[in-house]
């Protein structure tokens, strides 16, 4: 046993964020810690990584007792957290980010950058990673920069190390090379714990499994003979239904066309169309340009070519205003950075995009405003304190929920979800895809871009298919499957 | 914001200790305010004098004025470091007009607001066209403001002839200086767009997250040119009351630093430098926190060089009490 937590608690403001949890991780284990989003994972992991210090428990590492007083501590005690949110300085290179703050110097002041390069490839030789140790970070994508947050921490000898739902931000060619990776350091008697909302993952690379629920302790167990089933009712805490509704079937007209779209190199040449009522999938690899077509299609940024037709219309859209005031609501993949206002509260970020619902000359209508968004709390089941708290303290599912709240309130016709479902527990989660499938059976029309593939085999009544900017194919729902849809988006 | 009617227990007991949390939380600078009164009616037996009050308010009146404008432009997420200078560009172009033109007072007075929101236009053009940070293309119309209102007069001052034009900036409204007067009503006018407007809350999104706010359909373009309008606006409105007090612009000293007292009461009030966050309320007072410091000082004999020393600890102390999260 390399670590065991015992009877942590830990409170804030009164709020029992963990209460009696234990914990133990062997040597050379890959853990999975999972739970919904409130479960208490985070704070646990962030006694651990010494950013909390817990109320009572007790901690020890190697059988000695320790007390992880500050991040610094937990680094030395050899435990490394690797953060949803990377934590690297982009115009630095791969090798410089690995020492930053232990930098080796040479005469006590100057950088010793040969050193450090060796280093670096020495280390990156030995997991088999395949990055240049001189690259700048802006230059790498995201999967790449995780790798080098992992050899950070392999770089500090780290033997446990906490990897806080790794593949959230990868495509799924990149989260197979991470497992490969994480099978690797296992042989090497690295310890690893393992958050992810992504169940059908663990099975893969776990070994034992701790599922929390409102801060306590419900089981922990070997993987073994666990469904995926079973482990979402564990952290549910109840039986949960079919994941994905019943897709709908009656189409209406056309609503969007769009036609040899093209913004090189991003993408070119897109064609593609959607009809009321209908759901369509977008499917590729990070990079693939999907992103970057809806931002254009929104009119975030410009086209150089072709034509968009709206209800038979060809149209112009010169900004995301144009957009919006046509019916089209864009719900981002990054609601930290685009989506949402955290600083503002549930009520202004839901008002937001059509404040002529709510007010007059100008003038917020503080009722009215009341009025609209309690009835769209209601409607979407979201879970808020109170409409003047603001966003960030809310969890994934209610911001996403927000987010749809928002594109409700300016009457959208069109509902283009990026990742709609991105770090957000299981629970949440169906409730989204209901809506997705409700509001294409009250006529409207969704685009769904997803890098999890079941997700889009599971709603979406036809799917695109782009690799590198070109669309490869468009699949129907009675002949997608996971392979397929692969095969295309990796360019075979 | 302040109405708790939103919550959606407004009905539970503890409203009212929620209530106070907000006001520490939002308005801790009325605190500091308080005391900050009561401290020097403790030091000066005649601070509280009805004529001292009035002195205080109408000596912060003008910076007080510039410092809502420049509320607008640091909630935003910009900074305006021209508001002096367009202050004395703008007193400039009144007195220009006053005198070398002969042109009748109230045009000369529209003409100087015209000109405070025309160089706040080119600075929002230079900073949403240009992509130019706020910081640098406000520093270089500090400079070009200056350098033009100096060149018009050789860096000396214009003096008007018509006296009735110094009753804006001398006289009383039914015992209250007019000066503050105004900087009431636009403390007023700021608060209503600020807090009571789809256009005040645009500058908060705007100013909190510019992409987020982008794709909510918010004008990003719009939102900054007229805040950048407003900001030269409020600085005309400063030189109208500067030039009627003497009658007079200097186009070297007139204005000089006002700047730099300006954004020292918005972040004083609580606003945040990095945009998105902020009340007017709180500008009000830190503007009236930096007149009662240095009025007291004056009343206790401390040396006008050394008060700097205490405004700037003042600044440092309240960012200090303000951090958050």
């Amino acid at each position: 046993m390399i670590l065991e937590m015992k009877g942590i608690t830990k409170t804030f403001y009164g709020v029992k964020a963990l209460q009696d949890v234990s914990f133990e991780l062997r040597k050379g284990e890959v853990h999975a810690l999972v739970g919904e989003n409130g479960a208490g994972k985070s704070t646990l992991m962030k006694v651990l990584a010494g950013i909390h210090v817990p109320d009572k428990g007790a901690i020890e590492l190697k059988g000695k007792a320790v007390h992880i007083g500050s991040p610094h501590l937990s680094q030395k005690l050899g435990i490394s957290i690797i953060h949803q949110e990377l934590n690297l300085v982009p115009h630095m290179s791969v090798a410089e980010n690995i020492f930053l703050g232990r930098e080796q110097k040479v005469a006590g002041l100057f950088s010793n950058f040969k050193g450090m390069i060796g280093q670096t490839k020495q280390l990156l030789d030995q997991f088999g990673l395949k990055l240049n140790p001189s690259e700048p970070i802006y230059n790498l994508s995201i999967g790449e920069r995780q790798i080098v947050e992992i050899a950070k921490a392999l770089s500090m000898k780290s033997e446990i190390m906490i990897m806080d739902e790794p593949t959230a931000v990868l495509e799924e060619s990149e989260a197979n090379q991470l497992f490969t990776l994480i099978r690797r350091f296992k042989e090497q008697g690295v310890s690893i714990i393992y958050i992810s909302h992504r169940l059908h993952e663990l099975k893969g690379i776990c070994d034992r499994i701790t599922v929390l629920r409102d801060g306590q302790n419900v089981t922990t167990r070997s993987l073994e003979g666990l469904a995926e089933r079973d482990i979402a009712n564990l952290m549910v805490g109840r039986e949960l239904k079919e994941m994905y509704p019943a897709r709908p079937e009656r189409f209406g007209d056309e609503l969007l066309k769009v036609e040899g779209l093209t913004l090189a190199p991003h993408f070119e040449d897109i064609h593609f169309h959607v009809k009321r009522g209908e759901i369509i999938g977008f499917a590729g690899l990070i990079g693939a340009g999907r992103t970057e077509l809806m931002r254009t299609l929104f009119g975030d940024w410009k086209a150089q070519s072709g034509t968009v037709v709206w209800k038979g219309e060809p149209i112009r859209i010169r900004n995301p205003l144009d957009a919006v005031k046509l019916g089209f609501g864009f719900a981002t993949e990054d609601r930290k950075g685009s989506g949402l206002l955290m600083e503002m509260n549930v009520a202004q970020n839901m008002t937001l995009s059509n404040p002529a619902k709510v007010s007059r000359w100008n003038l917020i209508r503080r009722k009215s405003e009341i009025k609209v968004v309690r009835d769209k709390i209601q409607e979407l089941n979201i879970k808020a304190k109170a409409l003047n708290g603001p966003v960030k303290n809310l969890s994934g599912g209610n911001q996403q929920k927000v987010v749809i709240a928002k594109w409700l309130v300016s009457d959208s016709e069109l509902f283009i979800m990026d990742e709609p479902t991105r770090g957000i527990d299981v629970g949440a989660r169906s409730e989204i895809y209901n809506l997705i499938v409700r509001f294409a059976t009250e006529g409207k029309a969704v685009i769904v871009i997803s890098s999890e593939l079941p997700e889009l085999l599971g709603l979406c009544n036809r799917i695109y298919v782009m690799h590198r900017g070109r669309l490869k194919g468009e699949i129907h729902e009675s002949d997608a499957n996971e392979q397929n849809i692969m095969a295309m988006a990796t360019g075979l | 914001m302040s109405q708790v009617a939103t919550d959606f227990e407004s009905k539970n007991p503890s409203a009212g200790m929620r209530w106070g949390k907000y006001l520490w939380d939002q308005y801790s600078v009325i605190f500091a305010f308080l005391v900050l009164v009561a401290l020097a009616a403790i030091l000066n037996e005649h601070f509280l004098d009805i004529g001292n009050i009035t002195n205080v308010l109408r000596q912060v009146s003008i910076v007080g004025i510039l410092s809502l404008g420049m509320t607008f432009v640091i909630i935003l997420g910009g900074i305006d470091l021209s508001v002096g200078s367009v202050l004395a560009f703008s007193g400039t172009v009144i007195m220009a007009a006053q005198v070398t033109y002969e042109l009748p007072i109230w045009i000369s007075i529209v003409l100087g607001l015209v000109a405070g929101a025309l160089l706040g236009v080119i600075n929002g053009l230079v900073i949403t066209y240009g992509k130019i940070t706020a910081f640098i293309a406000t520093l270089a119309m500090m400079t070009i403001a200056r350098s033009l209102a100096l060149y018009y007069a050789d860096a000396g001052a214009i003096s008007g002839f018509d006296s009735s034009y110094s009753k804006i900036g001398n006289e009383y409204l039914a015992g209250v200086p007019i000066p503050v007067i105004i900087f009431g009503l636009i403390f007023l006018l700021s608060y209503i767009v600020l807090e009571k407007t789809v256009f005040g809350r645009h500058i908060y999104a705007v100013g909190g997250n510019t992409q987020a706010a982008r794709l909510s359909a918010i004008s990003v373009f719009r939102v900054t040119i007229i805040s950048y309008l407003i900001c030269g606006l409020t600085a005309a409105i400063g030189a109208v009351i500067e030039t009627s007090r003497l009658n007079s612009i200097s186009t070297s000293s007139s204005g000089h630093m006002y700047e730099l007292d300006a954004i020292a009461a918005v972040i004083i009030g609580g606003t945040s430098l990095s945009g998105g966050r902020g009340r007017i309320v709180g500008t009000l007072f830190g503007v009236l926190i930096l007149g009662v410091l240095s009025n007291i000082m004056n009343l206790l004999n401390i040396s006008p060089y050394l008060q700097g020393v205490v405004k700037g600890l003042i600044i440092i102390a309240a960012v200090l009490l303000q951090k958050r999260d």
